[in-house]
C-alpha cells in the first residue's frame, strides 16, 4: 500500500512518499522517510519490498558518491537514471531488486527532470509519475490539475489533493507522507503531511492519590 | 647500468627506475613525430607518416590518427600493433560508459581509464609495457575542448600544446615560444604545420607524408572529427608556406 508520487515544476521538481513501514497487519512506524537524497541536487523516491528499498537506493548513493569523488564533477539527472535503471536490468535475470523508483533531480543545464524506473528496469523521463495502489488515486488528480510550469505553491496544492484522494479512498490508506523538493538551491525537505502521530512520548504520571 | 634489473617489467632498479617503462619510451622516440595543439574552437592534431607510398590506400586507412568516439580522436607515436590494441581498448571503454550513463564519456575519464590499462602493465603481469605515446583530442560539455597526452607509464596530463614521437623536445620548445592562449583553430593549423617542417628529417613537407586531423563542433553544435584529405592538405601547405612547390622536370 505504499504510495509514492512526484511531479515538475517551474524551475522544479517535488516528490512526496508515504512514511508508514508495515509488515503484514502491524504498523512498525508511521515516520519512515522513504525519499534518499542522492546528492546535493537528486532525489530518489522509493517504494517496494523494504529491504531491498533501502539497500539498492544506499548502493545507487554510494555509486553516485564515488563517482564525483573519482572524477570532481557530478553525474546529470539524465546519468543517474540510466546507470539505476543499468543496476536493475543486471540484477533482474538474477536476483531482482523489488524496488519502484522515482528519481527527481535538478541540473544547471537542463532545468528540473524526472525520472519513473520501475522494479523490471523500465526508465521513462516524465512530467508526473506515481506508484503502487495511491497511483490510481495521484495520477487521476494530476491528469485532471497538472499543467506545464506550476509554481510551488500550484504544486503543492496538487499534491495535497492527491494525498486527501489517497486518504480517503484508499482502503488501507497510509496516514503520513513526507514532501521533499529540488531545485536550484538543492534537494531539501519541503514538509510532513501527518493525519497520525508516532506515539513515542510516556503517558504523564497519575497523579498523587489524595492523602 | 644495472641491466640484471632491465627483463622484469614489475621490479624497480635500485636507482628507483622502471627500466621497461623507459625503455618503451626509447622505441616511441623512432617512430614518426605527432603534434597536437589545443585551440579556442578546435584540437589539432598533425602526424609524420612514416610510411610512405603511392600505392598505400589513404582514402580509408590512417596511419596516425583514430576516432575513439564520436567527441574523442588520437594521434599516436611509437609501435603500431599495441598501439590498435590501446585504441580498441579505449573505443571499449568509451561505449561501456555511454552504455552505463546514456551520455558520452568525459575526455579526462576516457584517458585516465586508458592510463589505469597501460599502468597495470608497469606493476604486475610480467607483461612488457606498451610501446606508444598518445595525443588524445576530443570535446565534452564539463571542460569544451581538451588536449591530453599519456606515455607508456601510464602518466597523463593536459596540454595546450604537444608533441610525442621523433624530435618531440624540439618541436615542444617551438610550441612553447610561438603558441598563444587565444589562438584560432586555423593559426593552430599553421603553427603545427610550421612546427613539423622544422622538426621533420626530410626536407620537403608533401601532403603525402602528413596527416592533419581536427576536432571542432560543427555550427550545430555536434562535435566533429575530420580527418584533411590529401588535396586539401597540399593546399594547406602551400598557403602557410611550409612546402617546396613542384619543380617541373623537364
Amino acid at each position: 500500500m505504499e504510495c509514492v508520487f512526484g511531479l515538475v515544476g517551474n524551475g522544479f521538481a517535488v516528490v512526496v512518499a508515504d512514511t508508514s513501514a508495515v509488515h503484514s497487519i502491524l504498523v512498525h512506524k508511521s515516520n519512515e522517510d522513504k525519499i534518499m537524497v542522492l546528492d546535493s541536487h537528486k532525489l530518489i523516491a522509493a517504494s517496494g519490498e523494504a529491504g531491498d528499498r533501502v539497500q539498492f537506493t544506499e548502493y545507487i548513493q554510494k555509486n553516485v558518491a564515488l563517482y564525483q569523488f573519482r572524477n570532481g564533477i557530478p553525474l546529470t539527472t539524465a546519468a543517474a537514471a540510466n546507470f539505476t535503471r543499468g543496476e536493475l536490468a543486471t540484477a533482474l535475470r538474477k536476483s531482482p531488486y523489488f524496488v519502484n523508483i522515482l528519481l527527481a533531480g535538478y541540473d544547471k543545464e537542463t532545468g528540473p527532470s524526472l525520472y519513473y524506473i520501475d522494479y523490471i528496469a523500465s526508465l521513462h523521463k516524465v512530467e508526473k509519475g506515481a506508484f503502487g495502489y495511491g497511483s490510481y488515486f495521484s495520477l487521476s488528480m494530476m491528469d485532471r490539475y497538472f499543467h506545464s510550469g506550476m509554481s510551488v505553491e500550484e504544486a503543492i496544492d496538487l499534491v495535497d489533493k492527491c494525498i486527501l484522494e489517497i486518504r480517503s479512498r484508499l482502503v488501507v490508506a497510509p496516514p503520513n507522507f513526507v514532501i521533499k523538493i529540488v531545485d536550484k538551491d538543492g534537494a531539501r525537505e519541503y514538509a510532513w503531511r501527518e493525519s497520525v502521530k508516532d506515539t513515542t512520548d510516556a503517558p504523564a504520571p497519575a497523579p498523587a492519590p489524595p492523602a | 647500468m644495472s641491466r640484471r634489473y632491465d627483463s622484469r617489467t614489475t621490479i624497480f632498479s635500485p636507482e628507483g627506475r622502471l627500466y621497461q617503462v623507459e625503455y618503451a619510451m626509447e622505441a616511441i622516440g623512432n617512430a614518426g613525430t605527432a603534434i597536437g595543439i589545443l585551440s579556442k574552437d578546435g584540437v589539432v592534431l598533425v602526424g609524420e607518416k612514416k610510411v610512405t607510398s603511392k600505392l598505400l590506400q589513404t582514402s580509408t586507412s590512417t596511419e596516425k590518427m583514430y576516432k575513439i568516439d564520436d567527441h574523442v580522436a588520437c594521434a599516436v607515436a611509437g609501435i603500431m600493433s599495441d598501439a590498435n590494441i590501446l585504441i580498441n581498448t579505449a573505443r571499449v571503454q568509451a561505449q561501456r560508459y555511454t552504455y552505463a550513463y546514456q551520455e558520452p564519456m568525459p575526455v579526462e575519464q576516457l584517458v585516465q581509464s586508458l592510463c589505469d590499462t597501460k599502468q597495470g602493465y608497469t606493476q604486475f603481469g610480467g607483461l612488457r609495457p606498451f610501446g606508444v605515446s598518445f595525443l588524445f583530442a576530443g570535446w565534452d560539455k564539463n571542460f569544451g575542448f581538451q588536449l591530453y597526452m599519456s606515455d607508456p607509464s601510464g602518466n597523463y596530463g593536459g596540454w595546450k600544446a604537444a608533441a610525442i614521437g621523433a624530435n618531440n623536445q624540439a618541436a615542444q620548445s617551438i610550441l612553447k615560444q610561438d603558441y598563444k592562449d587565444d589562438i584560432t583553430r586555423e593559426e593552430a593549423v599553421q603553427l603545427a604545420l610550421k612546427v613539423l617542417s622544422k622538426t621533420m628529417d626530410s626536407t620537403s613537407l608533401t601532403s603525402d607524408k602528413l596527416e592533419l586531423a581536427e576536432v571542432f563542433l560543427s555550427p550545430s553544435g555536434k562535435v566533429k572529427y575530420q580527418v584533411c584529405s590529401p588535396e586539401t592538405l597540399t593546399k594547406l601547405l602551400v598557403k602557410h608556406g611550409v612546402t617546396q612547390p613542384a619543380t617541373d622536370t623537364a
